[in-house]
């Protein structure tokens, strides 16, 4: 269905032109990178105000069917048997290996039927993994008619209440159907920014409509895929192929918190998922590498591929995301590093351009995350 | 004297007795975006016309900024260090990267006249 070389676009294509983006090539997609505002600016404004983003190539999903939830239970380290209705969950589709194919937001749409929402660039692949372990339990459609909005900042909530009031009662990871004038609109109160706000998932026909709802409120501007992903970073938020991939667990990419503890051993629903033996064993006895947040010293990005070395020059790990925080206004990064390192108290320095930078290592997120949990 | 362009989006303005002041054009630099770090040579290397001389660093990526021209760098503009935005403010005055005494003023005669170097870019 989406094979092909041949590049897609989203049903606010021509919006974005119109306002004026820069549209690059990403995950098979033509995709707005920044408008006129500049990535910077755009950061900043998702901080303070409220961003929108068209996320329409990631990939939107139904399983259903009467053992939708045990089946999807079968291929993630996560609790999805007791998923409240109405409720999202983080979850990630592991290997035979325990390592992640990719990350995903389930949502119980009740009725045995949950909405996925996948990454553009494994759409395909997950859709077919699905199909390989599951399709003869459930019935499993992939949406090429929905698009995706998500409206972030901390005054998401004003803007979307005004068409919606009944947005404003949701919580952090909790989904709700609505109507915004007339159109039929899932929403979901989550997001890749760290901030307060939403997802929309709503037809490709109602798609600008919807947009052009959003922007008449002077709190809102377009926001590219740019500021998406410096407003992740400053999140801690993980981005596959970056901080994950089909090499290392989830504990090895520091997710431990979104193994669930049913999952976990000892617990009711314990493993039974791939790879359960190997992250099971890693929770328990931990792994030889781990995902941390970095703060360079000085102003030169570290970017992804740079390897940190130890005080003698030794390669500990390596740079998975890097770049710089608008909102720290320096710059940062997120690496893999050798567990034995992770705490150490030791002197690390990133190579860049055969220059030696000091690195310190700090928690994650580097910016607060600013969810409404009620 | 008139200034000179790169294909790489360098802009060269002659000055007397060989001397030239270097910068990118407006259009790289509303190609890279908004800039957050600009790693420049130190005044007293040689450049090589073609060779790497600086980096600079967007927030999406680094770009290398290619010698137009060869010579001795005589001054930097170490303001850029910490107020890499003045480029994208003024990338054809105040944003100016590096002065060099050009060993081979020749070499000038190779780069394009403005006029060239609009319709280089409309391409």
């Amino acid at each position: 269905m989406f094979a092909g070389s041949e590049i897609r676009t989203t049903p606010f294509h021509k919006m974005h032109v119109d306002a004026g983006a820069k549209m690059v090539p990403f995950a098979g997609y033509e995709m707005p990178v920044s408008y006129p505002l500049g990535i910077k600016k755009e950061h900043s404004h998702t901080r303070e105000r409220a961003g929108l983003f068209d996320v329409s190539h990631m990939g939107q999903m139904r399983l259903s069917g009467k053992n939708a939830m045990s089946a999807l239970e079968s291929l993630v380290p996560v609790d999805i048997i007791d998923l409240p209705l109405m409720k999202t969950r983080y979850a990630l589709f592991t290997t035979e290996n325990g390592g992640v194919m990719d990350d995903l937001m389930v949502t119980n749409l009740g009725d045995n039927s949950l909405f996925l929402v996948v990454n553009a660039a494994c759409k395909d692949s997950d859709f077919e993994h699905l199909q390989h372990h599951l399709s003869s339990s459930c019935e499993l459609e992939l949406y090429d008619d929905l698009a995706l909005l998500a409206l972030q900042g901390p005054k998401a909530v004003k803007v979307l209440s005004d068409h919606a009031p009944s947005v404003r009662e949701m919580t952090f990871m909790t989904a709700k159907q609505v109507m915004i004038s007339d159109i039929d609109c899932l929403v979901t109160r989550s997001g890749y920014t760290g901030e307060d706000g939403f997802e929309i998932s709503v037809s490709a026909q109602d798609a600008e409509s919807l947009a052009s709802i959003m922007l008449a409120n002077d709190e809102v501007e377009w926001i590219g895929l740019g500021a998406r992903d410096s407003l992740r970073l400053e999140a801690g938020l993980s981005l596959y192929g970056h901080e994950l991939d089909t090499s290392h667990s989830p504990v090895e990419s520091s997710l431990n918190w979104a193994l669930s503890k049913v999952r976990r051993l000892g617990g009711e629903r314990e493993g039974n998922y791939l790879g359960d033996n190997i992250i099971l064993d890693q929770l328990e006895n931990g792994s030889d590498s781990k995902v941390v947040g970095l703060l360079p010293e000085g102003r030169m990005p570290v970017r992804d591929g740079a390897i940190i070395q130890d005080e003698d020059g030794n390669q500990i790990g390596y740079v998975t995301s890097g770049g710089f925080g608008p909102t720290l206004n320096k710059p940062i990064s997120i690496a893999r590093l050798e567990s034995k390192f992770t705490n150490s108290q030791s002197k690390l320095f990133a190579l860049v351009r055969e220059k030696k930078i000091a690195v310190e290592i700090v928690k994650l997120p580097f910016v607060k995350h600013n969810y409404y949990r009620g | 004297m008139s200034i000179k362009y790169s294909e790489d989006h360098e802009w060269v303005d002659a000055k007397e007795d060989g001397l030239v002041v270097i910068g990118i054009t407006d259009f790289a630099q509303e190609q890279l975006g908004d800039l957050v770090y600009v790693e420049l040579p130190e005044a007293g290397d040689e450049c090589t016309k073609g060779e790497n001389i600086s980096v600079i660093e967007s927030v999406k990526a680094a770009s290398d900024l290619v010698a137009p021209v060869s010579g001795s760098i005589i001054e930097v503009n170490s303001r850029l260090e910490d107020e890499p935005e003045i480029v994208t403010e003024d990338s054809m005055g105040e944003g100016w990267f590096i002065k060099v005494k050009l060993s081979n003023p020749a070499e000038l005669d190779e780069l394009m006249d403005e006029e060239a170097y609009n319709s280089f870019i409309e391409e």
